[in-house]
């Protein structure tokens, strides 16, 4: 498939594995790549500042929002070919246990997030174990029985504010400074996750780790023969990719002031994630990058034209057919097989 | 306990329709191997066809299921040829995404057209009455009818040649077409004839509850909880399993407050998933 | 984006270069509304109330304020009765469309979700179709709210109630969302300080479209009264499948949806439902300022060909308000304007309006009434009448 054709750079740039440990210099120079996600994460953090643009940042946010959810999704997604259609549980989730802790035991943001991104990774461990023994569209449709159960759950949980759910205090914002400082420190954080995010899935794809789910993903039975254990394997990819958007959806949530049920395990969030994974190159880091903040623009013009507001869904339900019926490599399956070289360079 | 009863047997005659929804789904799965996510948009144009069908032209509401079963098989062939007939062969994740495609495109349009604004049809019937509760007649109309298309279903299934050939191709589809079946018509015959189902129940529920362009989404997760119960591929089995829905639907409405039912809804559904995945009703297909 | 920004200096240049009298300066409020989505009923007859005040107030030039005359001009987007659009919108409206003033979406959960984002911002925003008081009590400075508060909504009714049959057996069934949470809230201790009986006491989730469980556990419990519902479209269909039914209730109080003007399609299923409502056509407030209720109903109507409900009048009332809060400010200045509205406590059509300056409950209203109003058979026809409180009534109880 064409997840792997992103790998097969993966296992070219590998290949100089042989040599002796040079200089930090050169240590940095073998990974061209992992320069460009820093990079990348210092644009973000530099370009609402520099213009004093709150606009701008508006909508970085939400790109890097995105960008941490779909490169996260990639590791289960592209690595390991399981379609989890329900990943938003996590970012839903996550956003919840933050809330809860900052609103109703105080806790200082940057702490409820980590726990929250903890405990939902914990939480995702429990529940993978169940369900990744399905194969397949079984796999996918649970995740989906997942994201709605927790869901109901939540609308009917009564400390987490049911089905109204929960609305910040506004003081919660004096610890950052006042609201106008606040937004500006949590989208630095949003920002940070998002490179965490890219680095992440470019270090499991380059270990030993990402082989094993790669394996996986062509071939499991194959895979489990071969000496990949591929049990804990699915588990534990399912957990990590958990991590970071749990967290992220605390960032959000609490920037956001409020979280209810609905907004929170939004179902159609969950495939635009799936959506940016497969139009970026599924597998690929940048892929996964380059889809979320192409798509994510691509909604924030079509959500305040009024002309075109309601055919947000149509263009993307078109280009994900077009993608799947055609392009199933995405943008940078495309890149990858005109440029070949690419492939070591945008992993 | 009377009124226990009473939940139950609304929740049974609701469970009928659901069925009947999942019937299409079912159908899908088994003979292609296809999950067809534009399931719960199907169901949702299903709703809107009444809603025109008898505002713009004046037909009595029951005229419309056969209006909508054409339509719907016609347009359930044309998916088919647009987003499913290239992806039929390849991996699980390529016929999801494209039928979900297409989903999304459908609601986006159908969004466009009616916004998300809730729509009613209001369909005067008596209803019956025992003791102090009223079973209104649009739910008893919905059961039956449900049940009748069920049977026809049924004796096309097992009773004609191109029921034959569907069941055959859904048994291997190598065989039958060696057998000189021709295979991709069948198969978008199939398809259509589960859009139709589809269709057709989102007709009778637009009968029973109002409804908006987003609703389809919840009958399609109910039809997969159905699916699931009565094994894929099994349209006896859906029929079935939708009844027990129903019935789940009734009996927890009665004994927990009115919010849990989505709950118990999946937690069965992943239950049921991890537990049973050939269904609970895994009869052998004759 | 640069360019356009070059273009916006220029213009603003050339404005403020030409003679400062009798200059057409803007006033830009900005809102979104409800246009698609549950909540769309009574949204756009809210909006409707916004444009009818906007548009008189442009044609008699404006609001006059130090030596100039502003006209207003409205920003607003269709939220699709949804959060996660609210809040995108509003940020866009403050900071891009940079809107001086805010009205709020409609209905309590849309408008907590906006306050934040104006409270981030720091923005006046007058609140409108929002009751619920939670939102007031988080610790903002610049909310002002127009509607009477959450927990005075079902206490008419139940002193009507308790009047006409002290052995009532009460059924509360009700939308599981903010607003109707609140209301019921402090209903069910009215309902216990009254001396009547609850026998079911129950959410249901805002998606619900089938009320037979509901209603057949009403029927079970045995009751004769129901409050509770939630806005437009449950409210409707729970009446609608009440009467299908055949419950068998001797008094029904739904919130919101009785009120609007489309009720009344229900035909017979709407017959003797009664409704807490902040305004009725029929109040004879004299006001301070602006139309009285008759001047208001007559001008709505005719613009619009339909009667105002008090979603309507609640719309007109802010923009009055706000008209008000500015010209006596002397200048549209945030502080100022804020100051004013801080400091009021007048009449208009709409009612007493005071707003609490408590900064732990900052801009819940604290001057309006509620009446209830029921629906009748009036002569062949559906009327609706104000049936409660009893100074206020245009018509006996129907029970």
């Amino acid at each position: 498939m064409t997840a792997h054709e992103s790998f097969s750079g993966a296992a070219e740039a590998a290949a100089p594995r042989s040599e002796e440990r040079d200089g930090l210099l050169a240590i940095i120079l073998r990974h061209p790549f992992a320069w460009l996600i820093a990079l990348l994460g210092l644009v973000f953090a530099i370009l609402p500042v520099w213009g004093d643009n709150v606009q701008l940042r508006e909508s970085l946010l939400l790109a890097a929002v995105y960008v941490t959810l779909a490169s996260n999704l990639n590791i289960v997604l592209g690595y390991a070919g399981y379609v989890n259609f329900g990943n938003i549980v996590f970012f839903g989730l996550g956003g919840y246990v933050c809330v809860y802790l900052v609103s109703e035991w105080q806790w200082p943001l940057g702490v409820a997030a980590l726990i929250a991104g903890i405990l939902v990774s914990l939480l995702a461990l429990i529940f993978g174990l169940g369900i990744l023994r399905l194969r397949g569209a079984f796999f996918a449709l649970a995740t989906i029985g997942v994201n709605e159960a927790v869901k109901a759950f939540v609308a009917n949980f009564e400390p987490w504010g049911g089905a109204a759910g929960i609305y910040l205090s506004l003081d919660v914002y004096e610890p950052l400074g006042g609201p106008g400082q606040a937004l500006w420190i949590v989208y630095f954080l949003i920002v940070a996750v998002m490179t965490a995010s890219l680095f992440l899935s470019y270090a499991i794809k380059r270990s030993k780790f990402g082989l094993g789910l790669l394996a996986i993903g062509e071939n499991e039975d194959a895979a489990a023969v071969l000496g990949v254990h591929t049990p804990r394997y699915k588990a534990l990819a399912y957990s990590a990719s958990a991590f970071l958007p749990a967290i992220v959806g605390g960032l959000y949530f609490f920037k956001t002031g409020t979280i209810e049920p609905g907004g929170a395990f939004d179902l159609t969030r969950s495939i635009e994630a799936i959506v940016m994974v497969m139009l970026g190159g599924i597998g690929s880091v940048t892929g996964a990058a380059l889809g979320a903040f192409l798509y994510e623009e691509l909604r924030g013009v079509l959500l305040t034209t009024e002309a075109f507001s309601h055919f947000q869904l149509v263009i993307a339900g078109l280009l994900l057919l077009g993608i799947v019926l055609f392009a199933p490599g995405g943008l940078m399956g495309f890149v990858y097989r005109r440029w070949p070289r690419a492939r070591r360079l945008l992993q | 306990m009377t009124g226990v009863i009473a939940s139950i047997i609304d929740g049974v005659l609701v469970g009928a329709v659901y069925g009947l929804a999942a019937m299409g789904l079912t159908l899908i799965w088994g003979v292609m191997n296809v999950i067809n996510l534009t399931h719960g948009a199907m169901i949702m144009l299903g709703m809107f066809a009444l809603y025109f069908l008898t505002s713009a032209l004046g037909l009595p509401p029951y005229g419309a299921v056969p209006v909508t079963i054409t339509a719907g098989f016609v347009f359930g062939v044309l998916v088919y040829w647009i987003a499913v007939h290239r992806v039929i062969g390849r991996a699980h994740l390529m016929s999801l995404l494209s039928t979900f495609a297409m989903n999304m495109v459908l609601i986006g349009i159908s969004t466009a057209l009616f916004s998300t604004s809730p729509y009613n049809v209001p369909v005067p019937l008596p209803g019956v009455t025992w003791r102090e509760y009223t079973f209104t007649g649009t739910h008893i109309m919905a059961a039956m009818l449900a049940l009748l298309l069920a049977g026809l279903l049924y004796l096309l299934l097992y009773r004609t040649r191109i029921g034959k050939a569907i069941r055959a191709v859904a048994d291997n589809r190598d065989a039958a077409e060696l057998n000189g079946i021709p295979t991709t018509q069948v198969l978008s015959f199939a398809f259509g004839l589960g859009v139709a189902l589809a269709c057709v129940s989102g007709t009778l529920i637009a009968t029973l509850f109002p409804f908006t362009v987003l609703s389809g989404g919840a009958y399609e997760l109910k039809s997969f909880v159905v699916t699931v119960l009565g094994g894929l591929g099994n349209p006896a089995g859906a029929l079935i399993g939708g009844v027990a829905l129903g019935l789940i639907e009734g009996v927890t409405a009665s004994f927990m407050p009115l919010n849990w039912t989505p709950i118990i809804e999946f937690v069965l559904f992943v239950v049921a998933l991890i537990l049973f995945p050939r269904g609970i009703f895994a009869f052998a297909r004759a | 984006m640069t360019i356009k920004k070059l273009v916006l200096i220029a213009a603003a240049a050339l404005l403020t270069a030409s003679p400062a009298l009798a200059a057409d300066d803007m006033l830009t409020i900005g809102f979104t509304v409800s246009r698609t989505g549950k909540l769309n009923n009574d949204s756009i007859a809210q909006m409707r109330g916004f444009e009818l005040w906007r548009d008189e107030l442009n044609d008699q030039g404006g609001i006059k304020v130090g030596g100039k005359q502003y006209k207003v001009n409205f920003v607003s987007y269709d939220d699709e009765s949804v959060n996660a659009r609210v809040q995108q919108l509003y940020t866009r409206i403050i900071n891009q469309d940079k809107a001086q003033f805010l009205f709020s979406p409609y209905s309590s959960g849309l408008v907590a979700t906006a306050a934040i984002v104006s409270e981030q911002y720091g923005r006046i925003m007058l609140t409108t179709g929002a009751a619920e008081e939670k939102t007031y009590k988080l610790g903002n400075k610049n909310l002002f709210q127009v509607y009477s508060p959450a927990d005075l909504y079902l206490a008419g009714a139940i002193a009507a109630l308790k009047e006409l049959n002290s052995k009532s057996q009460v059924a509360l069934v009700y939308k599981d969302d903010p607003f109707s949470k609140a209301v019921l809230q402090s209903a069910r201790k009215q309902v216990s300080e009254a001396g009547l009986t609850t026998v079911l006491d129950e959410a249901y989730s805002p998606e619900t479209t089938d009320f037979g469980p509901a209603i057949n556990k009403i029927i079970s419990a045995k009751a004769d009264v129901l409050l509770g519902g939630g806005h437009y479209p449950d409210g409707a269909t729970l009446a609608r499948q009440l009467y299908d039914h055949k419950a068998r209730l001797k008094w029904v109080t739904l919130l919101v949806a009785p009120d609007s003007p489309n009720f009344a399609t229900l035909g017979e299923a709407a017959i003797s439902i009664s409704v807490p409502s902040q305004w009725e056509p029929q109040v004879s407030f004299k006001p301070d300022f602006g139309p009285t209720a008759a001047e208001f109903t007559q001008r709505f109507q005719a613009k619009y060909g339909i009667e105002p409900g008090y979603h309507a009048a609640g719309g007109y009332a802010a923009g009055l308000l706000l008209q008000r809060a500015i010209e006596q400010a002397g200048s549209p200045e945030q502080a100022k304007v804020a100051g004013v509205l801080n400091s009021m406590d007048v009449t208009t059509m709409f009612g007493r309006t005071k707003f609490s300056t408590n900064p732990k409950e900052h801009g819940l209203q604290m001057g309006h009434e509620m009446v209830v109003a029921q629906w009748q058979r009036k002569g062949g026809n559906v009327v609706k009448e104000v049936i409660w409180p009893k100074a206020a009534k245009s018509s006996d109880v129907v029970y």
